[in-house]
C-alpha cells in the first residue's frame, strides 16, 4: 500500500480536512503550493461559524494560488484553493460544481470533512486526493474510506491517531514537510500523456 | 474539469435508484425533486434509508407508491431546513438601514418570504417591520411546500433554548428593543406574539411546479435556492423577477448569487456583501 509518487500524476482534485488546531499545517501547506499547481484545492476547516472568516484573507496573503470562499455553484477550476465557508457544507456536484448545504452539522461539525470528501469521491473517483491534517475528532475518517473505495489516494498527518487509527485504508501517514514537497510536485506538464 | 462515473459501484446504483424515486414521486405526488442538487439529496436519502428501515432506494420506492403515510415521513427528510432567527444579522441589519427607508416610500407594501420552512426569518421580517412602523400597511406571504413546516411557523412556537442565539442575532442586526418584548415562554418553549402574524399569509407554493402569485416588493428567498440545481435556480429567479415591481427587491442568502443564472440582467446589486438585489 506504497504507490509511487508517480500516481500523484493523475489528481485532479485535493480535498483536506483540518480541526481549527489544524490551520498551522495548512499554513505549511497551501502557501507551498506553487503557482503553476494543477488540480483544484477543497478545504474544510472547523471554526466557530459565528466569527467572520478570516481565512480567506489570510491564505490569500500567502498563498501563491488563488483562494477563494465559493458561493453556491461555483465552477470548480484547477489550481485553485477553495475553503469551505462557515456555516456550510461544501459539497461537489456530479458536474463537478461546488454546492453548499445548511443540514444539521454532521459530527458536531459544519462544515464537516465527511461531508466534502464523500461527495468529492464520487465525482472525482480515482483522481481525488484525500488529506486529513491533525484534528480534534474522527471528521474524516468516513470520508477517506468512501475516497479509498471510489479509488482515490488517501494521506494522513504524522502523527495523527484519531484518524490514522481507525482507518486502515490510509495509504500514506506523512509529515507536513514530505506532504508539501509531494504537492509541490505536482505543478503542470507533471501530467502523463493519456495512451 | 471532466467528471467520472463508476459505473459498477452500490454509489452508482444508487444514483440510478435515486433518479427513479424522484421520478416516481414526482408521477404519484406531484412533488417535484428532480431538479434539486444531487450530492445534498444522497446524503438526506442514505439518512431516511436508514431510519425508515429500508436497504435501496428501490425498495424504499415500491413501497412510497403504495403508502401515502409512508411518503409524508420521507417528505421530511426531503425537504425540512432548519434556520434561525435574524440569521446573519448583517442582512437583517441591511433591510432595515436600506431597504425600509425605500419601502417607506409605497403606500402599501408586499413581501414575499420564499420557502419560509418554519418561520424563523419570516418571524425575523415581521418584528423588524412591526419596529420599523411599516407593519400596518405590509402584508408578508409566507410560503412552502411542506405542510407541517408552514403550520410550524404560523404557530410562532420555538423551543426556549433556541431563543439565546436568536436574541444575540436581533441585537446584532439591530433590534431595538429586548427579543424577549415579543414572545411569552413557558413549558420550555416560546410563543411569539399572534399580533406579529396578523398580517401574514401562509400558503402553500412551489418554486419548482408553481406560478407567479403576487406583485411584491421585497422578495427574500435565503438558502432555499442552494438545494436547486442550476436549472431550477433559474426558474426561481424567474419567479421572483417576474414577481418584482421595478426597483423591487430580492434577499437571498449569503453564499447564494445571481452570478450564474440567466437572470442575472433582471438585477442590479443594491447591498453586494448583503447578497440585496434590485430588479431593473
Amino acid at each position: 500500500m506504497t504507490p509511487s509518487t508517480d500516481s500523484l500524476d493523475a489528481i485532479e482534485a485535493i480535498v483536506i480536512g483540518a480541526s481549527a488546531g489544524g490551520i498551522e499545517a495548512l499554513n505549511h501547506i497551501l502557501p507551498a503550493l506553487p503557482a503553476n499547481f494543477r488540480p483544484a484545492v477543497l478545504v474544510v476547516v472547523h471554526v466557530r461559524s459565528e466569527s467572520p472568516s478570516l481565512l480567506p484573507a489570510l491564505f490569500s496573503a500567502r498563498c501563491q494560488l488563488p483562494v477563494v470562499e465559493p458561493d453556491d455553484k461555483n465552477e470548480i477550476a484547477g489550481g485553485t484553493i477553495y475553503l469551505a465557508p462557515p456555516g456550510y457544507h461544501m459539497l461537489v456536484e456530479p458536474d463537478c460544481t461546488i454546492s453548499l448545504s445548511v443540514d444539521p452539522p454532521v459530527r458536531f461539525s459544519r462544515p464537516s470533512v465527511d461531508v466534502l470528501f464523500e461527495s468529492a469521491a464520487l465525482c472525482f473517483a480515482d483522481t481525488l486526493l484525500g488529506v486529513v491534517l491533525s484534528g480534534a475528532n474522527d471528521d474524516g475518517a468516513r470520508g477517506l474510506v468512501a475516497i479509498s473505495r471510489a479509488g482515490g489516494r488517501c494521506w494522513v498527518q504524522d502523527p495523527h491517531t484519531a484518524v490514522a487509527n481507525a482507518m486502515p485504508l490510509v495509504h500514506d501517514i506523512l509529515t507536513l514537510d514530505v506532504m508539501a514537497a509531494r504537492l509541490a510536485r505536482m505543478a503542470v506538464g507533471t501530467r502523463r500523456e493519456p495512451g | 474539469m471532466p467528471h467520472r462515473t463508476l459505473k459498477d459501484t452500490e454509489e452508482a446504483i444508487f444514483d440510478i435508484e435515486l433518479k427513479l424515486l424522484l421520478e416516481a414521486v414526482y408521477l404519484k405526488y406531484q412533488h417535484d425533486f428532480r431538479h434539486y442538487s444531487v450530492s445534498s439529496l444522497r446524503r438526506r436519502l442514505t439518512q431516511a434509508l436508514h431510519d425508515l428501515g429500508f436497504t435501496t432506494l428501490s425498495q424504499l420506492q415500491e413501497r412510497i407508491l403504495r403508502d401515502a403515510t409512508l411518503f409524508a415521513r420521507l417528505f421530511q427528510y426531503l425537504t425540512v431546513q432548519v434556520s434561525e432567527m435574524f440569521r446573519d444579522p448583517p442582512y437583517f441589519r441591511a433591510i432595515r438601514e436600506q431597504v425600509v427607508p425605500i419601502l417607506q416610500t409605497y403606500p402599501s407594501i408586499k413581501v414575499w418570504v420564499a420557502g419560509c420552512s418554519s418561520g424563523e426569518e419570516l418571524w425575523s421580517l415581521a418584528i423588524l417591520f412591526a419596529e420599523e412602523n411599516i407593519a400596518d400597511r405590509t402584508v408578508l406571504y409566507a410560503t412552502d411546500i411542506n405542510a407541517d413546516a408552514l403550520r410550524q411557523a404560523e404557530s410562532g412556537i420555538y423551543p426556549l433554548d433556541r431563543l439565546a442565539s436568536f436574541s444575540q442575532n436581533y441585537l446584532a442586526a439591530g433590534g431595538k428593543r429586548s427579543l424577549s418584548d415579543y414572545y411569552h415562554a413557558a413549558y420550555g418553549a416560546a410563543k411569539f406574539s399572534q399580533t406579529l402574524k396578523s398580517r401574514v399569509v401562509f400558503a402553500d407554493h412551489s418554486l419548482a411546479t408553481d406560478s407567479v402569485f403576487l406583485e411584491a416588493h421585497l422578495v427574500s428567498c435565503r438558502n432555499v435556492l442552494i438545494y436547486f440545481d442550476r436549472a431550477l435556480q433559474d426558474r426561481a429567479l424567474g419567479l421572483f423577477s417576474d414577481s418584482l415591481v421595478r426597483r423591487g427587491f430580492l434577499g437571498l442568502g449569503s453564499k447564494e448569487s445571481l452570478r450564474f443564472s440567466k437572470h442575472a440582467g433582471s438585477f442590479a446589486d443594491f447591498d453586494a456583501r448583503e447578497r440585496l438585489y434590485q430588479k431593473v
